[in-house]
């Protein structure tokens, strides 16, 4: 209302309101365009359509081969069959039952990993003696394949859970602990300082400072644990049969007994579907992550 | 000499005093002599800018002041005050919001919640971020950063406020309005203020002194009083005329490096 009358505006306000609209009036101007975003369904869409069009090539590629008649289709049914057995499979409570097993074992081993993990990682970071010990062996231990723990798995704790857990947890917890220290590694050094000039010492500098710092890297390690674990899990579970567990592993070594190919694509399938929800948590996790620290491009 | 002459005279009491202070990186051949013999004192209150080319050791004396590096000869008095130090970056932590970012501080100190917001909204309030608390570092601009900084250092506090290049990264209009804004904090806050730049004209702006150090080693050149009415505007002639006489003496200094 008083920008209609200017010639009276500037006499009733101070000098020191004239500086604070100043101040906001830049603020506003250097904020303006901030925080753009396209629709919600735009964005699933243009996450979504590669990777329903990878889906697409491979099927088309499979039918193709099974067109071909490579091998018979009792050996390799084509995807038809394949999704009619998967849509089968997965209405029976059976099933879903040898998943619940199998997942309760990933879930187990992966926490365990992280547990161990972080505090090895911590540790390492922390003592540099440790650190020059022990550092280099964690990575060695990263490219071990994790199936050749299972004779030494299994001469230790027989046939039994623990030892597809003593597999899961020796192949994840090294990236998990690798992913802390390199977390730990790399803060920033003004960051640093910041915690020098506000007098962070000792716990306060791990709890206000290295830990939240590492977390980045830190889900990059839990990501990448996760996926070893995954791995020794499947490998595990087809090659230590425990007695009365009906995880998903043995009941595709029993559709593979019993000849049946087009199960054992179905827990093929299965299998990489649980791998790719597991991944796209992690993902949204480090998006959130990144979303929030400002880290995303543009 | 004149420069001691003109730093013992100041009536105000000394929060900082330096004398014959000297440091060193390394030792041997090697050693880098980084400042030499500096002495200078800050006033309470006062606003003192420290200039010099690269080399000259400022951000190294800042470091001194503040306790994050040790001297390696001389005396260097902060009569026990707690002293905070704000740098070019404004350094804040992403995974706290802007509040959290300055009530840090004082939850290092075991200052209960309660207390913590309620200091960290005035805090906000005087460097004119009223309602940006919620928001996350990264959305706000450089500017605004560099105040959440300074509201941030504010809650420590602290006597006495370092300054390493705080407006380094911003451009010319922001820095302008963030001179204002300091200015106006560092008078109602009561702050003393040792002020790092290598700006001639914002230290003549900004300060109460400007004292002009020299390159590899470090050392006091001269301490300018700079005693033209506040506020000050950047571009004033009489701004521009004492910044002038000081970019000559240091030119003078840049060239004697030439050999």
């Amino acid at each position: 209302m008083q920008a209609e009358i200017p010639t009276q505006a500037p006499d009733q306000r101070t000098e020191s309101d004239r500086a604070a609209d100043r101040v906001t009036g830049l603020d506003a101007l250097e904020l303006a365009g901030k925080g753009e975003q396209s629709a919600l369904g735009k964005r699933i869409w243009r996450s979504a359509w590669p990777k329903l069009l990878a889906v697409a090539i491979v099927v088309v590629a499979w039918q193709a081969v099974v067109w071909a008649e490579w091998k018979p289709a009792y050996v390799l049914p084509g995807p038809a069959t394949v999704f009619e057995d998967l849509g089968s499979l997965i209405t029976t409570g059976d099933f879903w039952d040898g998943v619940r097993l199998t997942m309760t074992r990933a879930v187990t081993g992966f926490a365990l990993a992280v547990l161990i993990g972080t505090i090895v990682g911590a540790a390492v970071s922390r003592f540099a003696p440790l650190r020059a010990a022990i550092g280099s062996l964690i990575t060695g231990l990263q490219t071990m394949p994790s199936i050749m723990w299972f004779p030494l798995a299994i001469l230790l704790f027989q046939i039994s859970e623990s030892a597809i857990m003593f597999v899961v947890v020796i192949g994840a917890a090294p990236s998990v602990a690798n992913g802390l220290i390199s977390g730990i590694d790399y803060v920033p050094r003004t960051w640093l300082r910041v915690g020098q000039v506000l007098g962070m010492t000792g716990f306060a500098k791990y709890r206000h400072l290295i830990l939240p710092a590492s977390l980045p890297s830190f889900i990059s390690g839990l990501k990448q644990g996760w996926a070893f674990s995954w791995r020794s899990l499947m490998a595990g579970e087809l090659l230590v049969i425990v007695p009365g567990a009906l995880s998903i592993g043995v009941r595709m070594q029993q559709a593979r007994d019993l000849n049946e190919s087009s199960l054992v694509i179905s827990f093929i399938i299965v299998v990489l579907v649980i791998g790719i929800l597991i991944d796209l948590l992690f993902n949204a996790a480090d998006n959130a992550l990144r979303k929030r620290w400002g880290l995303t491009g543009s | 000499m004149s420069i001691l002459e003109a730093t013992h005279q100041r009536t105000r009491q000394a929060v900082v005093s330096l004398d014959s202070v000297s440091k060193r990186y390394g030792t041997g051949a090697d050693a880098l002599l980084a400042l030499d013999k500096v002495s200078l004192s800050v006033g309470k209150g006062e606003f003192v800018c420290l200039l010099g080319a690269s080399g000259c050791g400022k951000s190294t004396l800042l470091s001194l002041v503040a306790g994050l590096d040790r001297i390696s000869g001389g005396t260097l008095d902060t009569g026990g005050r707690a002293v905070s130090l704000m740098f070019q970056e404004a350094a804040l932590f992403p995974w706290l919001s802007v509040a959290g970012n300055v009530e840090l501080p004082l939850r290092l100190r075991g200052i209960p919640r309660a207390t913590r917001r309620e200091r960290a909204e005035q805090l906000l309030e005087i460097v004119r971020l009223k309602g940006f608390g919620h928001k996350r570092p990264h959305e706000l601009s450089g500017g605004m950063r560099q105040r959440v900084a300074l509201a941030r250092a504010l809650a420590q506090d602290a006597d006495i406020l370092l300054m390493d290049e705080p407006f380094g990264a911003l451009d010319a209009m922001t820095r302008d309005i963030l001179h204002d804004e300091l200015e106006r904090i560092w008078r109602e806050q009561e702050l003393t203020v040792l002020f790092v730049t290598h700006n001639v004209r914002e230290a003549v702006r900004l300060g109460d002194r400007v004292i002009l150090l020299s390159s590899r080693p470090g050392r006091v050149i001269e301490d300018f009083p700079v005693t033209h009415q506040r506020p000050r505007r950047i571009d004033s002639p009489e701004v521009a005329g004492q910044a002038a006489e000081i970019t000559d003496r240091l030119r003078a200094e840049v060239a004697r490096h030439a050999g």
